[in-house]
């Protein structure tokens, strides 16, 4: 059965059978593999991405169910890792193994979208559903912030992140703490 | 430690071609364990035929290098890079790294193969990666010297170039990489003196952020090869079960199965994508032979572990006489720990991908351990070592998981009876199911006080199920497998009279290393039951650690940094209470303090945890603080979310809903300090875990006066 739908704002069309989640049609059929499987339920967010600008799992999102809405991956949010969030997330060196933060950072794109400049309670409500075991939570926490800023500088007069221009980080490589 | 004028043997520094490449090709070999021990006895030993650590100066200006090291979130390819480029005095920004090749050339002396854990790479990488940057810096200036007629002394190397000093004239290492190849390799290579590092030890962004924020970099999950399918597999729920028989009609006749196979592992569904392997599963109709296992269940393990542990065992150290110390003390305190058994819970489920032909094997896998994989592959294609290649590919997640070779060896089966790439993925159900875990461990504890409050003796009797009896069996000698009982029987407290023994078991369910290995169990024994020494003897549990460290000035620094930076002492916030532990593992020493709060329901919450750290010298302080600020998540992990339970010879837990991890709102602010040190690097990858689990219960003391003994903590035995 062929269905119709946007990707990363261009039409697509795949024929594959309905009940087959979209992560594996973007995957295995597509061969885009920057959304990652985690789980399979819903439970770890490694493969979200935005359906008509929700963060959704797409593992548990039949390709049916997809026809006629607009599909962004992590391939879509920018050509160039321009991207506030992904600024952000390169400023911060978010990632360790990496393999939840694609699933990070669409959650995170879709927060700023609809909440521009979260609070802590607010990045934890959107940002629960991802899983990350390396442990990176605290730099995402510190990234979204961060790209809150960026987001709110107009494009044009946006600075390169610099380094030394956020918040002191909680590392100190201390000058004789030992006693 | 100062490293300079270090020798170099001639026959270590060989140079060649990269195979296609032009410019300047520099190689180091590492001697193996048995050839280094050869050289100590006088014995040449064989000369190697090929390199270690390529480093490529390429015409283009570009630098290459080699990381013969799993990347797996560790930071490991850009602090490996550092070093190198520190000597070699070229421009960061055209330095490139790729994963080397599967070759006996990238043994680990430390392990006798190609691997990447127990805190190691770094460790190993100290010196040889900046005798391999320090050699073709070298070469570089010679080169230019010729070309200027003048002595290479005249000359010195800033940012990917030479310059004569006096004249400023300059030459970019690619202008000179050719005539470099042409250049001796020097005998002798100077290091610079640590005041001179521009590079290692100021924080450095990682080379695979940029790969990593638009899903580009290449993780085993992601090879798409052209022909290639998709399979995956259907294991025996039951430890040590196998197939009876099968009838696969059903899953055949799904669109897209392309066929169903027994393997060794069990019935591999190969199919045109992963989702209709997956399919094809569920349509499977499998009898097993459940095997000797089946009546297994957690009680019944546990039952073993405490009969064994009253018959006494293999010495694992013993000081002084520990019976007459704990006769003669004033007071005598005994307790029993548990520790359960862990999955490590990788992000990315276990998956290989290979392409098993008559005339070789190619795999492309999320590997920790290369030389395995590359036997497991040439035994199963029935071809040569040397004719297997192993691409390793970035880990998504490691945690000593990926040490293990059965997703290889699944993927190579499969491939052979295909006839074609084919990729097997697992689902996470798999991956909980069938994990090598982190044993479960059961220890007796008992200690002695003296009538002022100082230990007279220490004893711990270790029940534990063996890593190395699945991993490396050769290795265990009389009984002993030292995995089992580190973290407890090289404590560092001083106690006069000490004895630490080991009851083997040998189970059936699989083990395997989990990050920080013994270290992870009986740190959290020993440091608790030192916090239950310090409350019978009445005494500050910092105090009492630090009064019994005087001789151990490591240990001593972190554990002061640690309370120092959590202000331990000083008043906390109603409800907030503090717990300390300190920890050694990996040659690396850690302290934390917790600092808690309890809900009604039981429910610990963590606010803060302060780390100290001393791992001797840091190389990339940023990724360094990310190891211990990741460590302290997944130790959180365990000690108040997860464990691994066995009924009916079978893993009770399924997915992230049964076995759950910390998540954002859970997290607390993890603050991380290092002690400055001039010493040797040791690993950051694991020493962060051990302690976490134990200031939270040693906070969780403070807080109710309740001992935690057996993790992970229930709420309900807090309300």
């Amino acid at each position: 059965m062929a269905i119709h739908f946007t990707l990363n704002g261009k039409p697509q069309t795949v024929d594959v059978n309905p009940d087959m989640p979209l992560l594996w049609v973007i995957r295995d059929h597509l061969n885009m593999t920057g959304t990652k499987f985690g789980c399979g339920i819903a439970l770890c967010g490694a493969c979200t991405v935005h359906i008509n600008g929700d963060a959704t799992r797409s593992c548990v999102t039949p390709i049916s169910s997809v026809a006629g809405k607009k599909v962004t991956t992590i391939e879509g949010i920018s050509p160039d890792r321009s991207h506030p969030v992904q600024r952000a997330w390169m400023e911060i060196d978010v990632p360790q193994c990496g393999y939840c933060q694609s699933g990070q950072i669409m959650s995170a794109v879709a927060l700023l979208e609809k909440t521009p400049n979260p609070t802590d309670a607010q990045i934890d409500d959107a940002m629960s559903g991802n899983i990350c075991r390396c442990g990176t939570y605290s730099r995402i926490r510190k990234a979204i912030h961060f790209a809150a800023r960026l987001q709110g500088a107009p494009a044009q007069a946006s600075p390169a992140p610099k380094t030394g221009e956020l918040e002191p980080t909680t590392v100190d490589v201390t000058a004789g703490g030992a006693e | 430690m100062s490293v300079s004028n270090t020798p170099v043997d001639r026959r270590n520094f060989l140079k060649t071609g990269l195979v296609g490449a032009t410019g300047l090709v520099v190689g180091f070999y590492l001697p193996t364990r048995t050839e280094a021990r050869a050289a100590a006895r006088g014995v040449e030993a064989a000369a190697p035929s090929v390199l270690n650590a390529w480093v490529h100066v390429g015409t283009d200006d570009n630098v290459t290098l080699l990381i013969s090291k799993s990347e797996m979130g560790q930071g490991v390819e850009t602090s490996i890079a550092m070093l190198l480029a520190e000597e070699l005095e070229c421009d960061w920004k055209r330095m490139k790294t790729i994963f080397a090749p599967a070759d006996k050339v990238y043994f680990d002396p430390a392990f006798g193969m190609q691997g990447t854990g127990g805190s190691q790479s770094i460790h190993s990488a100290w010196i040889p990666m900046r005798q391999a940057g320090a050699a073709a810096r070298e070469m570089l200036i010679a080169a230019a010297a010729q070309k200027w007629s003048v002595d290479a002394s005249e000359c010195h190397a800033e940012n990917g170039a030479v310059v004569h000093t006096a004249s400023k004239r300059r030459l970019t290492y690619g202008s000179l990489a050719e005539a470099a190849s042409t250049i001796q390799p020097p005998q002798n290579v100077k290091l610079k003196d640590p005041s001179e590092f521009k590079i290692v030890g100021k924080p450095t962004k990682r080379v695979d952020t940029p790969k990593k924020v638009n899903g580009t970099a290449g993780f085993g999950i992601d090879v798409r090869l052209p022909k290639m399918l998709h399979a995956s597999v259907e294991h025996c729920p039951v430890f040590g079960g196998k197939v009876a028989s099968f009838d696969a009609t059903k899953a055949k006749a799904i669109p897209g199965v392309k066929d169903v196979i027994q393997i060794p592992s069990g019935v591999a569904v190969v199919a045109d994508n992963t989702w209709t392997a997956f399919q094809g599963r569920k349509a499977l109709d499998i009898k097993w032979d459940l095997g000797p296992n089946a009546g297994v269940t957690s009680d019944s393990i546990w039952k073993i572990f405490e009969e064994k542990a009253q018959q006494p065992g293999v010495v694992a150290r013993k000081e002084g006489d520990a019976a007459a110390g704990l006769s003669g003390a004033a007071q005598k305190i005994e307790a029993v720990y548990h520790a359960p058994y862990q999955a490590h819970t990788t992000m990315e489920p276990m998956n290989g991908t290979a392409d098993v032909r008559s005339d070789g094997v190619d795999l492309w896998v999320p590997t920790q351990f290369q030389t395995p994989s590359q036997g497991t592959g040439a035994q199963i294609g029935g071809v040569k070592p040397e004719n297997v290649k192993v691409h390793t590919t970035y880990l998504g997640g490691g945690f000593g998981r990926r040490g293990w070779s059965d997703f290889v060896a699944e993927s190579a089966e499969v491939s052979k009876a295909m006839g074609v790439p084919v990729q097997v993925t697992w689902t996470r159900e798999d991956d909980t199911q069938h994990d090598y875990y982190r044993p479960a461990s059961y220890v007796k504890l008992a200690a002695g006080l003296d009538a002022d409050g100082k230990p007279t003796a220490l004893t711990g009797r270790v029940a534990c199920d063996s890593i190395m009896s699945w991993f490396f069996p050769g290795s265990i000698k009389n009984g002993m497998d030292s995995s089992s009982v580190e973290g407890l029987s090289d404590i560092a407290y001083d106690i006069p009279n000490i004895l630490v023994d080991y009851q083997l078991v040998a189970g059936p369910i699989p083990m395997g290393f989990w990050r920080s290995v013994g270290a992870s169990q009986n740190g959290f024994f020993t440091e608790s039951f030192v916090d239950e020494l310090a409350a019978a003897a009445k005494k500050d549990p910092y105090e009492f650690r630090r009064d019994l460290l005087a001789k151990k000035p490591r240990h001593l620094g972190v554990l002061n940094l640690a309370a120092q930076k959590a202000g331990w002492g000083t008043p906390l916030p109603k409800g907030r209470y503090r717990g300390i532990a300190m920890v050694e593992a990996f040659s690396t020493y850690v302290s934390e303090v917790a600092e808690i709060s309890i809900a009604k329901d039981g429910t610990v919450n963590v606010h803060r945890v302060v780390c100290a750290v001393d791992c001797g010298r840091v190389i990339n302080p940023d990724t360094a603080q990310a190891q211990i600020e990741g460590a302290v998540i997944y130790g959180m992990t365990a000690a108040l979310k997860s464990e691994i339970t066995i009924d009916r010879g079978r893993v009770v837990q399924t997915s992230f809903g049964d076995n759950p991890a910390i998540r954002m709102n859970e997290v607390p602010k993890v603050e991380v300090y290092f002690v400055p040190s001039t010493e040797t690097p040791t690993g950051l990858g694991e020493p962060g875990v051990p302690p976490l689990a134990p200031a939270i219960c040693n906070a969780i003391f403070a807080a109710t006066g309740k001992r935690i003994r057996r993790l992970p903590i229930k709420p309900e035995d807090l309300t």
